[in-house]
């Protein structure tokens, strides 16, 4: 029987020709990635599990990327660096990418991609819920907590619940106005913050594949925001260019069978779609910009695994050049890659760095920032009252720093039209 | 698990996330160290609004300040709980303050499982939607074995649906204990 490309990759990890929604099977790991918060807790967990000295089950498959509170003074914080160096080099792991060196990356799930550790057809799992942004490459990836990751990174297998699949087909040309965020905004609104849980959601169709690979990851990032396990995108030319670009490493893609069954199927027309933003404090309260145009805010925010890539700040650059933003506007590069592609990339002859700075944003380094609050000397963080219109992928109360904050998700147009006007602006209003 | 669990219901609404359950900016501190770990249950649950700490009344802390174990047992919650982010801080953070059960009517899928395989909280499943029917210090008495709850307070009992799949790795209080009866690990 026909199966997803869901299906397939769980049914080829678990040694198997075929799996069904539903079943519990274990599986093999083709990657592990954890990050500073939830590192040194997992290696707590691992060498109480499998001993003092224990060895990872396989260091090449083991990817740390400090990201989260990197700039701040936080002794706790800076002792989990710390726990990270030091595991990487007592096991003598290839993949660390230490904090303060030339190696540091920023938000690990963009650098798992610039890194070429996005492998069609793998399995990839994450001690992040945003691990589902990986799925833009064709492969399986979810978040998962210190516990299954100390069981991964002492057997390198997982137990998973194989997940139905909901399929959503973009069709059609998507207008200079809209980006991937306003298509997955849209979707969350529809199906709910919990319309996807322990599904895979599927993206598919000529607007989805006419996206880039930045483009896709939006989408793919935002599928937990409807609860869903997985997010994933066959993989195509595009893909492949990509990944080979990054890593020597072979693959085997995997596409799903026809006829295979969905668990649902939603059909979007993207020439007939609209900006939107998700008001505060749910992913899914969904509106379009034209209905709350005009709300007064006191802050924007471009960055993040979601909004902080690098063709979301051109993005956000084609509005703000040669203008001056009303609020203030913080730019927070997802990873230094990014940070580099800024200063080295140009508009009318500057940098788009310097496009930013001109425009009077706030420059901020290459990490995870304020999009989840983190320590109060955080670059961004919300501490009052705010009302913060963001490129981010949460508005939960409290979830930029402070409960009495109030957060608008929207795309890098939107927000860059919005900090121009100091109210939340349609990006039609002011592209020419 | 244990068989019969006794003690006082705290009420939350709906889709109650990981920035809820624990603010990010606690997470930086160590969850082995004793003199450490105990604030994951001073927070626990600090990030509701307050408005919405304790159900139907609310202003109700689940941990008091200054104070790092909770007098509450059961979390009931609506749809949804644990939404939000992967951290397994969350059902640690709500054992740390001493509470051993959430009931809810759903979860979101990485809090479920991180409450199971690190044998954090009994994640129980309702049909009903308790969180109108429980109120916050209601005296609770759960039978893991038959999914009976009562309610001393009020004198109602209510049925919990089956613990399904996940029963087996509960028994086996973690996912280390179940893996090696897989086979998986010495």
């Amino acid at each position: 029987m026909a199966q997803t490309i869901t299906q397939k990759i769980l049914a080829q990890h678990a040694n198997r020709a075929r799996v069904n929604p539903g079943e519990n099977i274990w599986i093999d790991v083709d990657i592990l990635m954890t990050h500073d918060v939830c590192g040194p807790p997992t290696i707590d967990i691992f060498k109480r599990e499998f001993g003092e000295s224990a060895k990872v089950w396989d260091k090449n498959k083991l990817v740390i990327l400090p990201d989260h509170y990197i700039f701040t003074e936080d002794p706790h914080a800076r002792r989990n660096i710390e726990l990270l160096r030091d595991f990487a080099s007592l096991h003598d792991l290839p993949h660390y990418y230490d904090v303060g060196t030339s190696q540091y990356k920023g938000v690990c799930h963009i650098a798992l991609a610039e890194e070429g550790f996005n492998r069609p057809g793998n399995v990839l799992f994450g001690t992040d819920s945003h691990t589902c942004t990986s799925g833009a490459f064709g492969l399986f990836s979810t978040g998962v907590g210190n516990t299954d990751a100390a069981l991964i990174m002492g057997t390198g297998k997982i137990w998973v619940k194989v997940p139905d699949t909901m399929r959503f087909v973009f069709e059609g040309d998507l207008p200079p106005y809209l980006m991937a965020k306003d298509l997955i905004l849209s979707v969350i609104g529809d199906i709910g913050f919990e319309g996807g849980t322990y599904k895979a959601l599927e993206f598919d169709g000529k607007a989805v594949f006419d996206l880039s690979m930045e483009e896709r990851m939006t989408l793919t990032n935002m599928a937990i925001e409807a609860g869903g396990k997985n997010g994933i995108i066959a993989p195509d030319e595009k893909t492949f260019e990509y990944v080979r670009a990054r890593t020597d490493h072979g693959f085997e893609p995997v596409y799903g069978d026809a006829g295979a069954t969905f668990f649902s199927e939603r059909v979007y027309d993207v020439s007939k779609m609209e900006p939107v933003v998700a008001k505060p404090h749910r992913p899914d309260n969904l509106a379009n910009v034209s209905e709350v145009a005009g709300t007064k805010l006191d802050r924007a925010y471009i960055g993040s695994c979601t909004g902080g890539k690098i063709e979301d700040f051109m993005a956000a650059a084609s509005i703000l050049e040669g203008n001056e933003v009303r609020i203030d506007t913080f730019v927070v590069p997802a990873s230094s890659e990014v940070t580099r592609q800024l200063r080295e990339r140009t508009m009318n002859g500057k940098t788009i760095w310097q496009v930013f700075l001109d425009a009077g944003c706030k420059m901020g380094h290459a990490s995870c920032g304020a999009c989840l609050g983190g320590p109060v000397d955080t670059f961004g963080r919300t501490h009052g009252t705010e009302v913060v219109i963001s490129t981010t992928n949460r508005n939960f109360p409290g979830r930029m720093g402070s409960k009495q904050a109030a957060v608008y998700l929207a795309s890098p147009l939107t927000v860059a039209a919005s900090a121009l006007n100091g109210t939340i602006t349609d990006p039609r209003e002011v592209l020419v | 698990m244990k068989d019969i669990i006794k003690g006082k219901a705290y009420v939350v609404g709906d889709s109650i996330d990981t920035d809820q359950i624990i603010p990010a900016i606690h997470l930086v501190y160590s969850m082995k160290l004793p003199e450490e770990r105990q604030f994951y249950g001073r927070y626990a649950l600090c990030g509701l609004p307050e408005g919405e700490q304790g159900l139907p009344v609310g202003n109700v802390p689940f941990t008091p300040p200054d104070q790092f174990k909770s007098e509450f047992t059961f979390v009931i919650a609506g749809t949804n709980f644990g939404c939000g982010s992967s951290r397994e801080h969350a059902p640690f953070a709500i054992q740390e303050a001493g509470a051993e059960v959430v009931i809810a009517e759903s979860y979101a899928r990485i809090f479920y499982r991180n409450a199971v395989d690190g044998g954090f909280v009994i994640p129980f499943e309702s049909s009903m939607r308790l969180v109108d029917m429980i109120q916050t210090g209601d005296e609770l008495t759960l039978d893991t074995r038959t999914g009976i709850l009562s309610n001393a307070t009020s004198g109602a009992e209510y049925l919990l649906n089956p613990l399904g799949d996940v029963a087996e790795i509960l028994k086996c209080g973690n996912v280390f204990e179940y893996a090696r009866r897989a086979g998986l690990m010495a």
